[in-house]
Order: structure tokens, then sequence, then C-alpha cells
């Protein structure tokens, strides 16, 4: 029984990477959301409620996507079993500076719940949970930096109890700044399944994540 | 095995564990009307004292550099501290804090010479390192409403795991314009003192507060109390971000996580999430009716102190810990006539009973849920 | 009244981020909720926000949103009624 990634993605500098390699590329001037966009675009799917999504949960739900292309991840885990640990930096800052905007104007005072409920780090993990109807565990940490060690710890601690797989990784949004990183865990009964899969340890995740030769 | 220790509420009700414990079996309530800017009709918050944090103030170092959960949690971790003796430097301790907005008001412009990156939770958190010199940097969870009982479920991992031996389980959040207008826009305030799982229910009391308890696989620190983490888990409904599942099923998959393979006879009581919103209280009935819990006695603590967001697990966690070691329920503030479907037995007056478990279970925002069991040792 | 609706439809898009969806699709009679537009409801309390914003209109009770939300047409002469367009 061996704890293996099956397949990770990265987004940063307007790049997207799959296992490593990248698959994607927009002008280093594209802003955010006209990037976000275009990715969009490019995957050729149709998810409405993606439109509705603040910048946080639409990096988070297109990395995830690249992450599970061309894998039988959702198929090969019990979706009750597999968890979601995700994790960055600022929170939910970006659109918390959204929200307070709205109300410190007193004279055109008008809240948006649609974005209030942005307000909240883990709504990306709902929003995971959502599209791919995982309903296993959730933890949403706030660290300084990427922290390979938290997030395998964690989700080594997950995999001695129910939990069978793991949609871990960094979703970062801050200040039109960003940057996400997903990797699939599992717990595989059958070792000789695919000899590239990589173990799960902190070193390994380190070196996934600092893998990609960006070319911006 | 993963024992429950020495603990701390900073809220409305008092500035100790103790404090609020008595004032929750007086049937004090920390609820209270405020007028805020940007509405015509006053709303019931619970929140702390400004005077009575003064006062309380004066035991910190430098006060002035902190803000105020920074203040109220440096107030609550050191009681925790002070009454255990455990050393905050020992490498094999860590502290885990729950909020879902920390240093909110930073964005609203309250400090005039605090440093606006204090809005960011690890540097908030770092201010609690550094005052506390503890080894290991905070790690902070922010997971919505579930915050404080998952931070609790996470402590006990780590220590299962043997990362660490003793953690201190922090959580807290202030009252805000910031999440009391959110919290409006969603129409889900209720102007008067919320009625959890009643029939007149209309929404939830915000609230403030900072608790603090160490979770610890140390058995001189848990002999006090004699009192062990059990089982947690928590689930997703995948469902909807802010609306709980009609079904209950996130929270009834915890449940069952939570129970599984375990006694359920000796459960005196579920220390409810009963946030007193129409949808939330009346999904969680449903999930507690699904998993078999109709006859287990039901309260919630949000009608004494209002939801106090990533405080509140750690808070109703606490006062459940001391509900077992005094063999007394406490009763569900505000509750007169059940206004749910779920078949549940709800507590209607502060009564004694032998028992020796409880369940304390949560739900929020982006459809988490999570449960957790206690028990005597 | 379809001046009304029309101007509805670009708010409502707008308000609620439809942007897969162009105000000639929509018809005006067909339920926003469930098996119409497929709204939600958050985006119900956005709606509210929308009238008081746009048309100055106070749903205190959410429940109040049930009928004035129908459809388009509804929500056309619920403001009409307030005298507010």
């Amino acid at each position: 029984m061996k704890k293996h990634i099956i397949s990770y993605a990265h987004i940063k500098q307007n790049q997207v990477s799959v296992n490593g390699t990248i698959m994607f590329s927009a002008a280093p001037s594209t802003t955010l959301p006209e990037f976000l966009t275009e990715l969009y675009k490019s995957m050729g799917i149709s998810y409405p409620k993606f439109h509705k999504m603040d910048a946080l949960c639409k990096l988070g739900i297109l990395c995830t996507e690249f992450a599970l292309k061309d894998t039988t991840f959702l198929a090969d885990n019990p979706l009750n079993k597999i968890a979601v640990v995700l994790s960055n930096a600022s929170s939910s800052l970006e659109t918390d500076r959204r929200h307070q905007q709205a109300i410190d104007d007193k004279s055109n005072y008008f809240p948006s719940p649609t974005v209030f409920v942005y307000t909240l780090p883990n709504i990306i993990i709902g929003e995971i949970a959502i599209k791919y109807k995982i309903t296993g565990e959730n933890a949403f940490f706030v660290s300084e930096k990427f922290d390979a060690g938290l997030l395998v710890s964690y989700t080594e601690a997950l995999f001695s109890e129910q939990t069978q797989a793991a949609v871990c990784g960094w979703i970062e949004v801050d200040n039109g700044a960003y940057e996400a990183f997903i990797f699939l865990t599992e717990i595989q009964e059958n070792t000789n399944k695919n000899t590239n899969f990589k173990p799960l340890n902190q070193l390994t995740v380190i070196e996934l994540y600092n893998q990609t030769i960006w070319t911006h | 095995m993963v024992f429950t220790s020495y603990s701390n509420i900073i809220s409305p009700l008092g500035f100790s564990t103790k404090e609020n414990y008595e004032a929750v079996c007086a049937s004090k309530t920390g609820i209270k009307k405020i007028l805020f800017p940007f509405s015509a009709e006053p709303f019931c918050v619970g929140k702390i004292d400004e005077i009575t944090i003064q006062k309380h103030l004066l035991s910190i170092a430098n006060s002035e550099a902190y803000t105020k959960l920074e203040q109220l949690s440096i107030m609550s971790i050191q009681d925790v501290i002070d009454q255990s003796g455990i050393d905050a430097k020992d490498k094999r301790n860590l502290l885990i804090y729950s909020t879902t907005k920390g240093n909110i008001d930073i964005l609203e412009g309250a400090y005039k010479n605090i440093d606006a990156n204090r809005a960011y939770l690890p540097v908030f958190a770092k201010q609690l390192q550094t005052y506390f010199k503890f080894a290991h940097t905070p790690v902070v969870l922010s997971n919505a409403c579930i915050s404080g009982i998952l931070a609790i479920i996470v402590a006990k991992r780590f220590i299962e795991q043997g990362t660490y031996d003793t953690v201190i389980v922090c959580g807290g959040d202030l009252l805000s314009e910031f999440t009391v207008s959110g919290f409006k826009s969603f129409s889900a305030l209720s102007n008067e003192p919320s009625r959890p799982f009643d029939t007149d229910r209309v929404g939830i009391n915000l609230g403030e507060a900072v608790a603090s308890i160490l979770i610890t696989n140390n058995k001189e620190l848990a002999t006090p109390y004699n009192m062990q983490v059990i089982s947690g888990a928590s689930a997703n409904d995948a469902n909807h971000i802010s609306g709980p599942s009609r079904t209950g099923e996130g929270l009834y998959q915890s449940l069952q996580y939570t129970l599984e393979g375990k006694n359920t006879r000796d459960i005196g009581f579920i220390s409810a999430h009963g946030t007193a919103t129409p949808f939330n209280d009346e999904m969680e009935s449903i999930a507690f009716e699904r998993a078999g819990l109709s006859t287990v006695p039901v309260n919630s603590l949000k009608g004494y102190y209002g939801h106090t967001l990533g405080a509140a697990g750690v808070l109703e966690t606490i006062l459940s810990l001391e509900s077992l070691k005094h063999q007394r329920l406490i009763k569900s503030e505000g509750y007169h006539k059940k206004g749910v479907s779920g078949n549940i037995t709800m507590i209607e007056t502060h009564e004694p009973k032998t028992f020796s478990a409880f369940i304390k279970t949560a739900s929020g925002f982006g459809g988490c849920n999570a449960a957790a069991l206690f028990a005597k040792v | 009244m379809d001046a009304l609706i029309e101007k509805l439809k670009g708010q409502i898009i707008e308000q609620l981020n439809l942007v897969e969806l162009k105000p000639e699709e929509i018809n005006p009679d067909s339920p926003l909720f469930g098996e119409g537009l497929g709204l939600d409801s958050i985006d119900a309390l956005e709606l509210i926000v929308l009238l008081e914003k746009h048309y100055g209109i106070k749903i205190e009770d959410p429940k109040d949103g049930k009928t004035i939300f129908q459809s388009i047409r509804t929500m056309a002469e619920y403001i009409k009624a307030q005298g507010k367009s």
C-alpha cells in the first residue's frame, strides 16, 4: 500500500504547467481577470457558475481541472473519501477588500451577498466539492509561503483514517498577483499501476513545485 | 490517547472558562441591541465590553502595540499557559489558530499605528508567536464556521501522528461591521435574541469571543480533567456554497465517521451548531435524525453568545466539556417550540444528568461540516 | 413595459454575472429559478439588492421574493406597481 502523487498542475505568470510541462501560455501583459477568462475559454468547458466566482475560486477550479485532466482519479476513488486540503497566504483578502469598499461608502451602500460569500478562503473547497461531487474531509490552512511539509503531514494524517485520496495545494490571489499549485494524491493497493507516479513526501512535493521552467 | 485540558474563554460573559460556565448556568446572555451606522434599526449582537477589556489589558506588556484580536488572543493563550505551566518554547508544542476574519478591523481603518499587513493571517499569527516565543510558526486554519471544531480535530490528528505532544487551540473572531453587513445582505440576521431550532427563529445574532484549549497526549496535563477527544471528521455537502444541504448530507457523513464503531449509549447530549437561521437548523435536525440521534438531547449555545464564527467551535466545546465535568445539561437558550422537521430532542431546562460523552457539531459556508466526539477517560 | 423588461434583462445579466447569456436569449416569461435561468438562493438575494440599487425598492422579507421573482415579467410588473419604473 503506497501513497502516490498521480498528477499536478501549476499556474503562474500567465502560464499553465501540467506534470512539469507548460501547456498554455498567455501574453505576460494579460491581467488576471483576462487570463482567467482566456484560460477558461481555451478549455472548452461549459460551467456557467464559473463566471460568478471570485478570482481565487476561478483560479482554483481551473488549476484543479488541469490536474484532473487525463487522470482516472475521480473514478478510482470513492468521492466521499477524497479530501480537499488547500492553503494560501492571503486568505480571501482580495475579495474582503471589495466587500469593505462596498460598505465604506455610506451614500452608495449596497453590499453584495455574492461578494460576501467569497470572503472566506474555504469557499474554493466548496466550489471544487460541488464541481466534482467530492464530499470528503476539508481543511484550509493559511501560511506565509507554500508549506509542503504542512500539506503532506496533514494529508498523511488523513490517510491514517477514512480518507483514501486528496486534492491538495496552494491557491493564492493578492492585489493582482497570483499562483496556484494543485497535486492529486491517493493510496494505492496495486503499486504496479504506473511507475511514473511519485511518492507522497515533503521533498517530492517541493521538487514538483519547483520543477517547471517558466518561459515568461 | 488525546486529552483535553486547561482552557479559557473571553466573551461578553466573562474572561475565564469558570466565569463563562457560571454565567451560562445562570441563564445570562451576552446578547444586546446595538445600532450600526448602516441600518435604521438596531441588531442584537454579542460584544465584549471595552472597559472590561481595558482592565484586563494591564496584564499585557506594551499592549497598545497590538490589535484588539491580538490582545484578546494573548490574554486567552496566556491564561492557558499559566494554568498548565507548559513551556511555550518547547519544540513539542504547537499553536493552532482558528479564525475566519482575523484582524478584520484593520480593513475598517481602526488603527493608526498598526502595520496594515497584520490583516494577513500569517502576519497576525506571527505576532502571537513572537509574544510567546513559540518554537513553531502557528498553524492558521480558516474554514468558515467549522474552523474551531476542525482545529481541535487537526490538533488531535497531529498529536496522534506524533508530530506534536501538546497543541494550544485558540479560536477568535471580532464583531465587525464587515460581517454584520455581509450577513445582513444575506437576510440572515435577527433583530431580536436568536432562537435556535425554535419555530419563530428568523436568523443569527453575531458575536465576538476568543477561546483557547490545550489538547495533549500528556497524562499529567490531562489529570485534572480526565477527558479525551475520541474521534472527529469533516465532510462537504458538495451542494451549494451558501445554502446547507436539504438532506444534511455532509453533517450526516461527519457524524457517521465520528460515531463509527463507538458506543452511542453514553452520549449525554449534542452541542449543535444551531445558528437559528431557518435553513441551518432544519438541516441539522434532519442530519441528527438520520444519524439515529433523535433521543439524544440537543442544545445550541448561540442563544448565549451569538455566532462567534472562528471562535464558536472552540468556545462551545469548552463549555460542553464543563457540562460533562459537572454532569449538567445546559439548556438551549431561546428555544420554546420545535420548529424543525427532523425528529430531535431539545434541552429545555438546565438539568443534572449522568453521562460520559457528548458530540460537538458545526456547519458552514462552502458546504463544510464537522463533528467530534468527546468523552471521560 | 417592454422597455422595462429589456432594461431588467441587462441589469440581471450584469448583476448576476450571467456572461454566457445574451438578453435576446432570455424569455421574459420563463422561470428565473430552477428550470428556466437556473438561478440559486444567492442570486435571489442579489436580485433584492438590484431592486434596491436601481429602483429604490426595499424587500424586507426575502419570502416576498418568491412571487416577485417568478419571471422577468413579474419583476417588471412589481416595479411598475410600486410606481418606480
